[in-house]
């Protein structure tokens, strides 16, 4: 049956009910305005649905019936007996015609002017009235049969479709007992099965809410039985158990289920909402929803009704184009904003995607960079999806003109916190001109989820399973090994690098810090960021019932609830969302110490892989923005030069000897380097360590694309010039030169320090100078060269970028002019666009010479002829 | 010290849970004791306040254990000291005080008692009461809502 029905059949019903009683009791008390009035709007409340939903002859009885109500409760008429049994009469008629409709579906065909008609009169104070009442006030019960049983006289017609006669005049009778007729009727006209009225019932959410926190507290027991019982070995109490088991299983799904909802009835004001907003913005905008019946539990479905709201708003407004943009792009007119839900391995996913013109990320990440919300060098070493997840940043928004709709800047940050509230992640991809789909994952229940039962510092804590990716044991016997770089411990896990962080060290706890030895990784996922947490040990998983933590913990933000697990013992529940944003400031104030101040021979992680043949081959690893396997029968060409498919872009792809064809078969592994944005993958045959190592680069340049070669791990290992292939391919959009090995004839070691954010280029020249003979430092920003000067360290020349955030390279040099150790240290400055004016401006404020980026001669020969120049005049 | 001030039986409670704390005296009203427990099994709880002990598990509902030594600045309790707890109930919420040992529940005398606590250490006067000058000790009365505030904030609307 059509729900809208079934829940107008309820609802009714039960009105009807109320109304029985209600009439009677306005019979004994005729002034009582409050019951009037209450009798009025049930009445009224029928008529309307009755009209809503294409209910002719419903609508009529019910409206006839509304006007004497109405007239009674404006004070017009009296309440009379024979007034009420009229009204009960229309009641009774109602009743009928419900039912009917419960059976068929459909409004039997029929009559009720006769009816309607005393109604009127009544209504109209007439007297007409006089000669049905009259009869009617005699003897009431009785009565009301020849009463009612004339206009059933229509019934017989609808005998032809179904019910015959006999139970027509059942309701007739029992109009004296009003409570009886609905089932007892049905039964009768429908016997296969219940009423609608009787197959539902509505309950408080509180009382299921109730019902829910008796259930949880029933799972806990039973785990403690459980884990009692295993402990026992042979138990005669096994038995029952597993049978109390089963049952408290079901009941908890059964209640759950009480408390499911389709999402559905989240989305029901979406349609209204696109229609507006597709007239307001003067767009021609579908949309579509899939799922609709996809059930959760109603505290998830509450919560995440708002945000859903907004998101499609959001791909309404900023997604979906105007229509003469969509023509222009080749699009049809109409834009799509597709609803998706399923389910997913006990999680719901909904999605929301459009058709539209897509996120442009290159424009997030500058205005994320104008906002100060990341560093220049923190861009470019982004992959897209974590450039594009800026927009869940607080305060952050792209629209160029501030609608009604949105651009406020309020939104996503807020869509975002209030999924995570909820224990989901929200994920965005987006690929331009095509559209962008936002990927919301949460839980089917609050109530009770699956976690994960770990141990760190001597404490348990439970890790719900949703963060978890998957559980790596690494040690030195495992083929996963945990490395560490800079102090901070990396796992290679499938080629891929991800950073580590001790459990115990993120709760303040004291813990075996020693080593990574046997130490299990939990690999967790929050929003795009995926890091392995180290843990002491691994329990099992666990269905644990979140309860809130206490309000005097409430200020500690890293778990978001707690729980008592099957022996009895309280456990935290951590907030992974939380956890990682305390984790991004952790790595950082260790690594930040080896980045800036440390001389020459600071090490170097450098990640070691052979190509073509045995030798080893090495990069430092900072240059790698990431590390992936390709199929190269999915290599394409362009423009005569391979390209992959990669994260929705094309990637040109080299290998070892710049060639722009490759093979055209095989998985290989790929290091790919980003610049400016742009992805460049070096194809390789295999990935072989990562190497913690302090590199002295030992001979000079052997072929192109090397600087040098340098002992690795014991083995004479070439280290890759990145810059030659990123010149290589990207080389127009440098002032690319000739390439060729560079000799130094530089015998001692000079100190250079380079100053640039933008990491790529500081790891860049390292191995570049470093094979030159040069002792390099390196200063992330010109404020933090100056601390280096006011420290004391010296050099003997200084290569300074000029676009840096903070202060630029033209203040920098003018600063370091001004006085102090530097005064007279040669400064070249560094840059990708050598206007003559720039060049100019730097002569002035200071520079001594000026060089284009990725030209290492003219860096090279600028940088020994400023020392020379410098201590010829010195 | 000022001790005029004898308050009538209306505005203090005197049926009192006495704890010990190290060699001090310190006193609960028995209204708001829900429990005594023997040692318990603790789950700490990190980067929570030092005053919290951790949480535990009382016949089902989750409590806060909060340790009374470190709320109150006492030192340490010797390794491996055996402890007590107090469960009190606060706006619905229980909270467990873990001390050293309960002494008895006792009715202090009305008219020992001073709500100046002016003679007190500060860590002292922030949750106490008053004193009763029992004969043999003197008894900090604690006010348990003020118990709660830890780190600021307090634990709702004290």
């Amino acid at each position: 049956m059509d729900e809208l029905l079934s829940e107008f059949l309820t609802e009714s019903f039960e009105n009807l009910a109320l109304l029985d009683v209600e009439l009677v009791k306005l019979e004994q008390n005729p002034n009582d305005p409050e019951l009037l009035g209450s009798i009025f709007r049930t009445m009224h409340t029928i008529k309307g649905t009755c009209g809503f939903l294409g209910l002719p002859r419903l609508e009529k009885v019910a409206h006839a019936g509304e006007n004497v109500l109405g007239r009674v409760r404006d004070g017009e008429i009296a309440v009379t007996p024979e007034a009420v049994t009229l009204v009960l009469q229309a009641l009774d008629r109602i009743k009928y015609l419900l039912d009917q409709l419960e059976a068929t579906e459909a409004e039997p065909a029929g009559d009720d002017s006769e009816l309607t008609t005393a109604l009127n009169l009544v209504a109209e104070g007439g007297t007409p009235e006089v000669t049905t009442v009259a009869a009617v006030s005699e003897e009431p019960p009785a009565e009301v049969e020849p009463e009612a049983v004339e206009p059933e006289a229509p019934a017989p017609e609808t005998a032809r479709e179904a019910p015959p006669p006999e139970p027509v005049a059942a309701p007739v009778e029992e109009a004296a007992t009003p409570e009886a007729p609905a089932p007892a009727e049905a039964s009768q006209g429908k016997p296969t099965g219940g009423s609608v009225a009787t197959q539902s019932l509505r309950v408080s959410v509180d009382l299921l809410e109730n019902l829910m926190t008796l259930v949880s507290e029933l799972v806990l027991t039973r785990n403690q039985l459980l884990q009692m019982v295993r402990h026992d070995g042979e138990s005669r109490f096994k038995a029952p158990l597993q049978r109390l088991s089963h049952i408290t299983s079901e009941l908890q799904e059964g209640v759950m289920k009480t408390r499911m909802q389709p999402i559905g009835n989240a989305w029901g004001k979406l349609p209204r909402l696109i229609r507006d907003l597709a007239h307001e913005l003067d767009k021609k905008i579908e949309l579509k929803m899939l799922g609709a019946d996809t059930e959760l539990d109603r505290q998830v479905l509450e919560l995440i009704k708002d945000p859903l709201t907004h998101m499609v708003r959001n791909s309404a407004d900023h997604g979906i184009e105007t229509a003469a943009d969509r023509r222009k792009a080749g699009k049809p007119e109409q834009g799509t904003v597709t609803l998706n839900a399923f389910h997913e391995g006990g999680q719901i996913i909904i999605q929301i995607a459009d058709d539209g013109k897509g996120i442009d990320a290159e424009k997030i990440g500058k205005k994320a960079l104008g906002q100060g919300l990341c560093t220049a060098e923190e861009l470019a070493s982004m992959s897209q999806s974590q450039i594009l997840s800026f927009i869940f940043r607080a305060g952050f928004s792209t629209a160029e003109k501030v609608t009604s709709v949105s651009g406020r800047g309020v939104g996503m940050d807020v869509v975002r916190t209030n999924i995570e509230k909820i224990g989901g992640n929200v994920d965005l991809t987006s690929e331009q001109g095509k559209g962008s789909k936002f990927t919301i994952k949460i839980p089917l229940t609050l109530a009770i989820v699956s976690a994960l039962i770990v141990e760190a510092g001597g404490e348990r804590f439970a890790i719900p399973q949703i963060g978890v990716v998957e559980l790596v044991r690494a040690g030195a016997d495992s083929e996963h090994k945990i490395e560490i770089i800079d102090d901070a411990p990396i796992l290679r896990l499938r080629d891929r690098l991800l950073p580590l962080v001790r459990l115990t060290r993120l709760l303040g706890l004291a813990g075996a810090e020693e080593s990574f030895e046997h130490a299990y990784v939990v690999v967790s996922q929050v929003g795009n960021s995926r890091f392995g947490l180290v843990v002491d040990k691994v329990f099992d998983t666990e269905e644990i019932v979140v309860k809130p933590v206490a309000p005097i913990l409430r200020q500690v933000s890293c778990f978001s609830g707690n729980t008592i697990l099957g022996d009895g013992a309280v456990v935290m529940i951590l907030d992974l969302n939380s956890l990682t944003g305390s984790l991004s400031a952790a790595p950082a104030d260790t690594l930040g110490a080896g980045d800036d101040a440390g001389h020459a021979h600071e090490s170097t992680s450098l990640l070691v892989f052979k190509a073509d043949d045995r030798t080893p081959r090495a990069v430092p690893l900072g240059l790698v923005t990431r590390l992936e396997e390709i199929d190269l029968a999915q290599v394409e060409y362009s423009c005569g030069r391979a390209v992959v498919q990669y994260r929705g872009e094309l990637m040109p792809l080299t290998d070892i000897h710049g060639s722009t064809v490759l093979p055209d078969a095989g998985r290989k592994p790929v290091l790919v380097f980003t610049d400016s944005g742009n992805n460049l993958g070096l194809v390789v045959e295999e990935i072989v360590d990562i190497a913690n190592d302090v590199v002295e680069v030992k001979a000079q340049a052997q072929g192109l694309g090397t600087v040098g070669s340098a002992v690795v791990q014991g083995k004479s290992t070439d280290i890759i010039d990145v810059a030659h292939f990123v010149q290589n391919i990207f080389g127009g959009w440098f002032e690319g030169i000739e390439q060729e090995p560079f000799r130094s004839d530089e015998p001692e070691q000079r100190r250079i320090l380079i100053v640039d954010d933008s990491s790529f280029f500081r790891n860049l020249l390292t191995p570049i100078l470093t094979a030159n003979g040069y002792e390099v430092s390196k200063a992330e920003s010109a404020l933090k060269a100056l601390e280096m000067r006011d420290r004391g360290d010296t050099f003997d020349a200084i290569i300074s970028d000029i676009e840096m955030p903070e202060m630029d390279g033209f203040t920098f040099a003018a600063t370091a002019r001004k006085g102090g150790a530097w005064k007279d240290v040669p400064i070249i400055a560094l840059t990708s666009h050598t206007t003559t004016k720039d060049v100019e401006r730097g002569r002035d404020v200071g520079f001594t010479d000026y060089v284009g980026k990725l030209d290492r001669e003219a860096l090279l020969a600028a940088i020994s002829h400023s020392i020379d120049l410098e201590e010829a005049l010195a | 010290m000022s001790a005029q001030m004898v308050v009538t039986g209306a505005e203090v409670e005197n049926e009192l849970v006495s704890i010990w704390l190290d060699k001090q005296l310190v006193g609960i009203p028995v209204s708001q004791v829900q429990d005594i427990l023997g040692p318990q099994r603790i789950t700490r709880v990190p980067r929570s306040a030092t005053e919290i002990a951790g949480v535990l598990n009382l016949r089902g509902r989750i409590v806060t254990a909060i340790d009374l030594r470190v709320r109150l600045g006492m030192p340490p309790r010797p390794e491996g000291a055996e402890t007590m707890s107090v469960v009190v109930d606060h706006k619905g919420e229980l909270y467990s005080l873990v001390i050293d040992e309960v002494g008895e529940v006792l009715e202090a005398p009305l008219d020992r008692f001073e709500s100046d606590t002016g003679s007190l250490s500060s860590d002292w006067r922030e949750v106490a009461a008053g004193v009763f000058r029992l004969d043999e000790k003197l008894l900090v009365l604690l006010d348990v809502g003020r118990l709660l505030l830890i780190g600021g904030a307090p634990a709702r609307a004290a």
